[in-house]
């Protein structure tokens, strides 16, 4: 530690960088041993399957100055790359006689883009156009086992290298093709868009050739030696490609779960208590809710009662008349203020007792947030005695396979699970909870269900980000930090969607010592200071309240680096130093001080701001990316005291800048949206965005009670920079919130002069007036029409 | 059961069903016409934003007893024939949507889309153009957070309406 006071403003590149991923055929691109098929079908169809491998980074050696925490030597992508390559199965190529490719993709399009980046690699490896590549979802496929999970952000690391030597194969098997018709040599033939080219011009289309390839057995092949092209060499990676389903959204015509038709399956709706978790003791109404127009079926079910009806809207009007007896629920006693005595009465003590001036510490309160994505949780359920069938948006589609079985006493074969895109995810479709009420509401009504949470149900029922306290100490001496402790304890997490048993089977291979939960294993695994802060000890600690949790695009970050980041602030003010230079003296890794220095370049850091306006920076790194985010924010009273009819308005960020290195991106349009989509995150997390549990129930019911950044709070400047270090992508779905967050917090802090230590900052007053707990969707308004414009 | 006529996307359509049927659920669930989403049913996200005669409205908060015979019904599905100026016969404001590359999951643009277009009329009808203010007064929900693009978009796609 003593080395920081000589090495202050050294080059840090010098060292040692555990995610310097420069040679890409020792990290990202060649970790992985890969099995190549040809497979029976009338036209060219290949396969590749990925079997063990090693995990390709090395422990950091002993040359760092703060010893490298887990997160750093191997992340959650690492760990989940790990777990699904002993199970994984065959994903597979097929070339169509038309000259076009299809590709199931076993990973779940909510939004991220995942389908027009898979659609990249098969184009640029296959050496087609993107518009001629169509990717559907897979069908919950078993024999993937643990390999199919969309989450942690790991998607484009673990799908590019499998798919991109999928299509090399296939390439290969089209250029043979050619060779043999010709009469030739394949390496004197060349491809181009689509058509394989004779030395001499002739040429032959990839959908003729295509059926030429055909084999009428599968059988191995070798694959041809994977050539991971040189970033210079891409026609499409790393171009800016629009989304392939952008045509089908702005037309209407892209199908969501919500759009799915299924005969017989008619609309579900479900009477909820009005507590978390209540019980049915009975419904005391049913003939006079079957009377109603157009309703077929009333049934209790584990979580309400199931209303199933001609149309969606004479389900909510059954809602408002049903009489139910309710049972409590799991935290009927529970309102804000006593979960959060029941988090400070569980924070352990520090292991370095405070020393006096020596001290800078903040205690941080992040309240409840809903993950729920603008698409309600809904599913289609056709159960028979025999068999069921499911469509339902599921990032993790075995899991509810399995789940389902189980639930209905069925053979898993007798379960077929169809994965809709979805209108959105954000940690909720990491759940199949609206799968499971289907196929409890079809089973017991005995007729196929489309059911469908209400909006208010999505909120009061629904998953919830947890509530958690950061506590964080840091204690200082002769102008240096020697201990940082960060204590997070938040509401438990639920992770029984099956990412627990990937790690847990792969557990002998994480770098971690101890018996940690699995949770602390998940905290461990994505939480590092980026700080040479010394002697560095964060823990979780969770407890056990029966609240229904999820990670919300990101699981811990946003909230541990927004109190890491306001107390490195507040450490920068303690030595007398500017919040960007007192970062740039003290961060360990190069590529995190490398977009921080870029952003307060582009970003202008340190100009003058009018009163009661503050810049506000900050630096994230995580799932082996590096990002930086400076924002500007505006605290004027006029701004903050706009208003706008049924809105919150408050202080509005008015300028943000995203500087963000993942290693190397795939799609620069797509990313540059995700890291949008995460900015808008990161300033609702820190504004606006919260739940308020009052008496077991969420007070929150709409979107003008759960106050997610709006068109009126977002900012009019928006600018993302990507810089591209090395070949291997790493995931973008979730990289901007948490800098965000803490950049706005910064932010705040000094263009008011006060430190927030509870978030979002507007959680104390309650800003709308909330819908009563029964009937427990509200009636849709009828004076539509007197609003048009 | 009463019968409802109604004219959607230049077609004359006739349902049967209880006059206090959200017009959302008549165009979803009995017509079959899925580009108007719901998400919330309480005229608040406006994913399910459609026009009549013209104008922005949501049909979640209508009962189709509401609907005149004489009334157009526009959704998503049927806006390009309104405007067919924009490339491959789409309205502008659909291509521009294309252009900057908008939508992330998509489910809100529909309605998002159907906003912009009412909104620049409006403008356009008083001789304005597209300001900040403007755009802050849109109030559908994007949870993808596509809030930015969605404001360059619409000033892109005015130039062309
Ligand atoms: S569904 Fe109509 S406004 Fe939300
Ligand atoms: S694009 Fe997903 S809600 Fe707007």
């Amino acid at each position: 530690m003593a080395v920081r006071l000589t090495e202050r403003g050294f080059s840090l590149a010098a060292h040692h960088d555990p995610s310097d991923n420069s040679d890409a055929q020792s990290s990202g691109l060649d970790r992985r041993r890969f099995l190549g098929f040809l497979i029976a079908a009338p036209t060219l169809a290949v396969g590749v399957q990925f079997i063990p491998g090693l995990a390709g980074r090395q422990a950091a050696d002993a040359s760092i100055i703060t010893p490298p925490e887990p997160e750093e030597i191997f992340d959650l992508g690492d760990a989940q790359d790990l777990a699904a390559a002993p199970t994984a199965g065959l994903i597979t190529v097929v070339v169509n006689p038309d000259g076009t490719a299809s590709f199931a993709a076993i990973r779940t399009e909510v939004g991220q883009g995942m389908t027009t980046a898979i659609a990249m690699i098969i184009a640029e490896y296959l050496d087609i156009e993107v518009h001629q590549v169509s990717i559907t979802l897979a069908d919950a496929r078993p024999e993937l086992l643990l390999n199919q999970l969309t989450g942690g952000s790991n998607s484009m690391r673990s799908q590019y290298t499998p798919t991109a030597n999928a299509a090399q194969l296939a390439k290969q098997q089209l250029v043979a093709a050619a060779a043999r018709k010709w009469n030739v040599s394949p390496s004197a033939l060349r491809t181009a868009s689509g058509t394989v080219i004779h030395p001499d011009g002739r040429k032959a289309g990839y959908g003729e050739l295509a059926t030429l390839a055909a084999v009428t057995k599968t059988r191995r092949v070798a694959l041809p030696e994977f050539k991971a092209k040189d970033r210079a060499e891409f026609r499409i990676l790393g171009h800016p490609t629009p989304r392939i389903d952008a045509y089908d959204i702005v037309t209407g015509q892209k199908t969501f779960c919500t759009d799915i038709q299924v005969p017989g399956a008619l609309p579900t709706m479900v009477a909820r208590p009005p507590t978390i978790n209540g019980t049915v003791v009975s419904v005391n109404n049913t003939e006079a809710i079957l009377a109603m127009p157009g309703i077929t079926d009333v049934v209790p079910i584990s979580t309400g009662v199931a209303i199933r009806g001609q149309t969606h809207g004479q389900c909510i009007d059954a809602i408002q008349k049903i009489k139910v007896t309710w049972g409590p629920g799991t935290v009927d006693s529970y309102s804000d203020s006593t979960v959060l005595s029941a988090l400070v009465a569980a924070e352990p003590p520090f292991l370095v007792p405070p020393v006096g001036d020596l001290t800078t510490e903040g205690a941080f309160t992040f309240y409840f947030a809903s993950n729920t994505p603008l698409e309600p949780d809904n599913a289609i359920a056709v159960v028979t005695p025999t068999s069921a069938e499911i469509w339902s948006c599921l990032k993790v589609p075995i899991d509810a396979l399995q789940d389902i079985a189980i639930q209905l006493d069925l053979p898993q074969d007798a379960v077929t699970v169809h994965v809709a895109e979805g209108g959105g995810s954000f940690g909720r479709h990491l759940f199949h909870d609206a799968a499971t009420e289907a196929v409890e509401a079809a089973q017991k009504i005995g007729k196929p269900v489309h059911l469908m949470w209400s909006r208010t149900d999505t909120f009061r029922q629904g998953r919830t980000h947890p509530m958690a306290i950061s506590r964080v100490q840091a204690t200082t001496l002769l102008g240096n930090v020697v201990t940082y402790q960060q204590y997070h304890t938040d509401v438990q997490t639920s992770f029984s969607h099956g990412l627990g048993e990937i790690l847990t089977a792969t557990a002998a291979s994480l770098p971690i010592v101890g018996n940690f939960t699995f949770a602390e294993t998940i905290f461990l695994l994505s939480q590092s200071s980026p700080y040479n802060f010394g002697v560095t000890t964060q823990l979780l600690n969770e407890i056990p309240l029966e609240f229904n949790t999820g990670s919300m695009r990101n699981i811990y970050s946003p909230n541990a680096v927004t109190a890491e980041e306001l107390i490195v602030d507040q450490l920068a003010a303690q030595f007398g130093q500017d919040p960007v230079a007192f970062r740039q003296a003290f961060l360990k890794d190069s590529r995190v001080l490398a977009v921080l220095n870029k952003a307060a370049e582009v970003g202008n850091w340190g100009k003058t701001m009018p009163a009661h306006c503050a810049q506000g920076i900050a630096v994230h790194s995580e799932y082996q990316a590096a990002v930086a985010v400076l924002v500007e924010i505006n605290c004027t009273p006029q701004v903050v005291n706009r208003k706008v009819h049924n809105g919150y308005t408050g202080p509005r960020v008015t300028k943000v800048l995203v500087v963000a290195d993942p290693g190397f991106c795939i799609n620069p349009l797509g990313f540059e949206a995700q890291m949008i989509g995460g900015v808008e995150d990161g300033i609702g997390l820190a504004l606006t965005a919260s739940m308020h549990l009052q008496n077991g129930l969420f007070l929150e019911g709409s979107w003008d009670n759960f106050f997610y950044t709006r068109e009126w709070n977002t900012p009019p400047d928006i600018q993302v920079i990507i810089t591209n270090t090395s070949s291997s992508p790493s995931g973008a779905g979730e990289l901007a919130v948490a800098p965000t967050f803490a950049a706005v917090a910064c932010a705040y802090a000094r263009a008011t002069g006060t430190m927030p230590t509870s978030f979002p900052i507007n959680h104390g007053t309650l800003g709308f007036t909330p819908y009563p707990a029964e009937p427990s969707t509200p009636q849709s308004p009828t004076d539509g029409l007197k609003y048009t414009f | 059961m009463p019968t409802y006529t109604f004219i959607l996307n230049d077609n004359q359509v006739s349902v049967d069903c209880d006059g206090n049927v959200r017009l959302l659920w008549v165009l979803r669930d009995i017509l079959g016409v899925t580009g108007p989403k719901y998400g919330c049913g309480l005229r608040v996200c406006r994913a399910c934003t459609c026009h009549i005669n013209g104008l922005a409205f949501n049909p979640c908060s209508v009962p189709v007893s509401q609907i005149k015979p004489t009334d157009k019904i526009t959704t998503i599905e049927g806006l390009a024939a309104t405007d067919p100026t924009g490339e491959n016969g789409l309205h502008p404001m659909q291509e521009a949507w294309l252009k900057k590359d908008v939508a992330q999951c998509g489910y809100c643009q529909p309605g998002q889309i159907m906003t912009a277009v009412a909104l620049v009329k409006e403008l356009q009808s008083e001789g304005r153009e597209v300001t900040d203010a403007d755009l802050d007064k849109i109030r559908n929900i994007c949870r993808c957070g596509t809030y930015y693009r969605i404001r360059e978009a619409i000033k892109a796609g005015a130039k062309n309406m």
